[in-house]
């Protein structure tokens, strides 16, 4: 067994490295920038045999990243907040050709305002595009999540992209004991790259991404859907060898607790590690109380939702994005879908966006809120559950009158 | 491999919807005819996405991908370092993009595969507007052209890609015209053997966007450059070559006098375009002639 | 060209593949386009080839040894009259489509 301390964003480069990748595009963006500087690094000193392509601009990354990939070799770039919100566009390119690229994505928010630090929206945003998406909860997720990606999305019942979703840094920056996989076995899980379905080959030609009418349109949109359901089978498959393999249980959804549990609390993210802690104290002072821990978001693992909550009447969901001008933020939507035919209550939370800590106390606030609505004794529901009293009272200006 | 539906000469197929008369037609067949089938191309939105083709159907027989519109030199040297990962140092990658698609949206992606130094091959077919969307101005379109954004005629002058890309130090760029297709010929040859990036940026003629009948393409492509309007020269690892430079430049009335889109200019107007044009030529080119770029290399 | 004839001729097979590709080389008809037609006086032709250079559908083919030197595949010209502008002959006009 070997280990390394790694934070977030070594791990996710060491990643990148294990999984052999051929072309990275870099361009640096808080709180990601250790993952260009570590590749750089790697490729400098020729431990990792890539092309290191330093481009102008995220938008690019991805550009280079998606062609890189449709020409034959695994490609691979990292972003966060802005620079995600600039590849948009081709985030469309890239699924919509059924490229399967592996993106690592360090959670920060979207200006405006501007903020450098953790919150989940930028990787909401995206979450229509159809990539699939996974959210770490620690260092080692992060490490062992990228190999995954690899493996389900070059598969060919899947041919999708994924991001793998890391805190920015509450996990990027937070070192951690990681145990390193070996490379034989990774280069024996994850297999080669291998062009699949349509690629840009001059021996083998055809021309990709072109104009498609109204009469097919819905089609294709239509076989990227069934991809997104196929690779549920695939994740079940990948994790259950990978668990084979390198010892360490991953799942689409775990359900910590919630057996038995009186009210349940949905989460993504680092913030599931302390949400754990607070169920075990609070278990001990006989609160029923449960966690379901969110990995594989895209795609919604909707029916393990629907079997981990059980028979836990009252649920929350924690959505680490403030979700504007809905009824509720982009997790709590998709709970609340998946329970419809149920008569669970489901809450909705927002918080720890900004890079707001969500600590021990503010997981607490929430259980308890959840166990007196259960309990009928308040009907109190305090959706954004860390905000301070005086929201509007924050700036003042002085002027000339 | 493409199920062939329909016998061509040359890798471009002979039924395309360009208009009547298109100039980037007869480029796109001309590029095609040199850099031969060992080539992935790389097609924005536009004009020239005409080839890329609807649904089943392509009009190109090669290799290739229609990407953004901002984004065709990106792509091209992501498609480059994928190329040279694999050892595959002899296909050609080939951007082909629209001057707004180079000098406007696309020009940050651009200087990036410039300034890499990436080997990649990038024409850039000028029709002077975006075409395909209905003939909006860009900035490549020439002072006191009509488009349906310049109503009134373009109040700003043409942005120099020449410059932008010489500043960059590229082994090899250079304008070029339908007017000598032999000339062009050549320039395309030496941008595909480029050991860099290289810029072909080439006039073309727009019968549907300029308003002139579709058979003097090719008279309005030798007129342009005649009267001073499209200047040829090269630029080769640092050292500029005027390929055309008349003693005496033709009235502009042969170049613009037969086009719709500057039919609102008066008199006043068009002679002082001529001035213009005239003394900027002289001027350009003995610049262009006392410039050494030096190129670095590493 | 010599390439992917080659390949044309070992046995192929057909698989499905997914997402938005062209995979059919392929034309439209346009010949249906032309409003006036390219008609060549054939005495004058000198043979030169400046039409088949510069056609933009490169439809033109000159045969040097037949009488109707200038053979147009009028399944896709479009009639823009490049040929007849570009002839240093003047020996091609634009004359009105017959239907």
């Amino acid at each position: 067994m070997s280990y390394k301390m790694l934070d977030g964003n070594t791990a996710a480069a060491e990643a990148l490295k294990l999984g052999r990748v051929k072309v990275i595009a870099s361009y640096p963006i808080t709180p990601q920038t250790v993952i260009p500087e570590t590749l750089s690094e790697m490729v400098e000193s020729g431990d990792l045999d890539a092309q290191y392509v330093r481009v102008e601009s995220e938008h690019s990354a991805l550009s280079v990243v998606t062609c890189a990939a449709m020409a034959g070799v695994r490609a691979s770039t990292a972003t966060a907040s802005n620079g995600l919100a600039l590849m948009h566009e081709v985030v469309g390119m890239t699924s919509g050709n059924r490229v399967p690229v592996v993106m690592p994505v360090v959670n920060r928010g979207i200006a405006a305002p501007w903020s450098l630090w953790c919150e989940h929206v930028d990787t909401m945003c995206e979450r229509d595009m159809g990539w699939l998406q996974f959210y770490c909860q620690n260092v080692q997720e992060v490490l062992d999540l990228t190999l995954i990606a690899f493996r389900v999305s070059e598969d060919a019942r899947v041919l999708l992209p994924t991001m793998v979703c890391l805190d920015g840094f509450f996990l990027s920056h937070s070192m951690q004991k990681v145990t390193m996989p070996e490379q034989e076995k990774v280069d024996q899980f994850i297999g080669e790259y291998k062009n699949k379905n349509v690629y840009l080959d001059p021996t083998d030609p055809m021309f990709l991404s072109d104009l498609t009418g109204n009469e097919e349109y819905t089609e294709m949109r239509y076989q990227q859907k069934l991809a997104l359901d196929a690779s549920v089978t695939v994740l079940e498959e990948a994790f259950k060898e990978f668990e084979k393999e390198f010892g360490r249980k991953y799942e689409l959804v775990e359900g910590y607790m919630t057996q038995d549990a009186d009210v349940v609390l949905v989460a993504l993210g680092s913030m599931c590690g302390t949400a754990q802690y607070v169920v075990n104290q609070m278990r001990k002072e006989g609160k029923k109380v449960g966690l379901l821990k969110v990995t594989v978001f895209r795609p919604f693992p909707a029916e393990y939702i629907r079997k981990l909550v059980g028979s836990a009447s009252v649920v929350g969901v924690f959505d680490r994005s403030a979700g504007l001008g809905g009824d509720g933020g982009p997790v709590f939507y998709e709970i609340c879908s998946a329970l419809r035919n149920q008569p669970t209550q489901v809450y909705h939370y927002v918080g720890g966006i900004g890079g707001r800590d969500v600590r021990v106390e503010t997981i607490e606030m929430i259980y308890d809120e959840l166990l007196a609505i259960k309990a009928g004794e308040t009907t109190q529901h305090t959706e954004w559950i860390d905000l301070k009293e005086d929201a509007l009272e924050l700036r003042e200006v002085i002027k000339n009158v | 491999m493409y199920e062939i539906k329909h016998q061509s000469r040359g890798l471009v197929s002979h039924g395309t919807t360009a208009c009547a008369g298109c100039g980037l037609e007869l480029i796109m067949r001309k590029v095609m005819d040199v850099v031969g089938e060992d080539t992935i191309i790389v097609i924005p939105p536009g004009c020239s996405a005409l080839f890329s083709g609807f649904g089943k159907e392509t009009n190109l027989k090669i290799a290739g991908v229609q990407m953004n519109l901002e984004n065709t030199a990106a792509c091209c040297s992501g498609i480059r370092a994928a190329l040279d990962a694999q050892g595959n140092t002899h296909t050609t990658v080939l951007g082909f993009a629209g001057d707004g698609g180079t000098l406007d949206i696309g020009l940050q992606a651009l200087s990036g595969a410039f300034e890499r130094g990436d080997r990649i091959m990038y024409i850039c077919y000028d029709n002077e507007a975006y075409m395909n969307t209905g003939i909006q101005g860009s900035s490549a379109t020439p002072y006191g052209a009509s488009t349906t954004t310049t109503p009134g005629g373009k109040r700003q002058p043409k942005k120099d890609l020449m410059m932008i890309a010489m500043a960059h130090h590229i082994p090899y760029a250079a304008t070029a015209s339908l007017q000598n297709l032999n000339d062009l010929k050549k320039k395309i040859e030496k941008a595909k053997n480029a050991q860099g990036p290289s810029l072909l940026h080439i006039h073309t003629p727009c019968p549907t966007g300029w308003r002139f009948h579709s058979s003097l393409s090719i008279e309005l492509a030798r007129a342009a450059v005649r009267t001073g309007s499209w200047i040829l020269y090269e630029y080769e690892n640092g050292k500029i070559t005027i390929n055309s430079k008349p003693k005496e430049l033709q009235p502009l009335e042969t170049y613009i006098g037969k086009q719709g889109r500057f039919r609102h200019l008066s008199q006043e107007q068009r002679d002082a375009m001529e001035k213009e044009i005239k003394e900027n030529f002289y001027a350009y080119t003995s610049m262009l002639e006392r410039m050494n770029v030096p190129v670095e290399t590493v | 060209m010599q390439k992917q004839q080659e390949n044309a001729m070992k046995t192929t097979k057909k698989y499905k593949v997914l997402g938005p590709v062209a995979t059919q080389f392929g034309a439209a008809t346009t010949g249906n386009w032309r409003l006036e037609r390219p008609d060549v006086d054939f005495s004058r032709c000198t043979k030169c080839r400046t039409c088949e250079r510069n056609c933009p559908t490169n439809v033109i083919e000159i045969k040097k040894d037949q009488e109707e030197c200038v053979v147009i595949n009028f399944d896709y010209c479009k009639g823009c009259g490049v040929c007849t502008n570009v002839c240093p002959q003047q020996c091609i006009n634009l004359i009105e489509e017959r239907r």
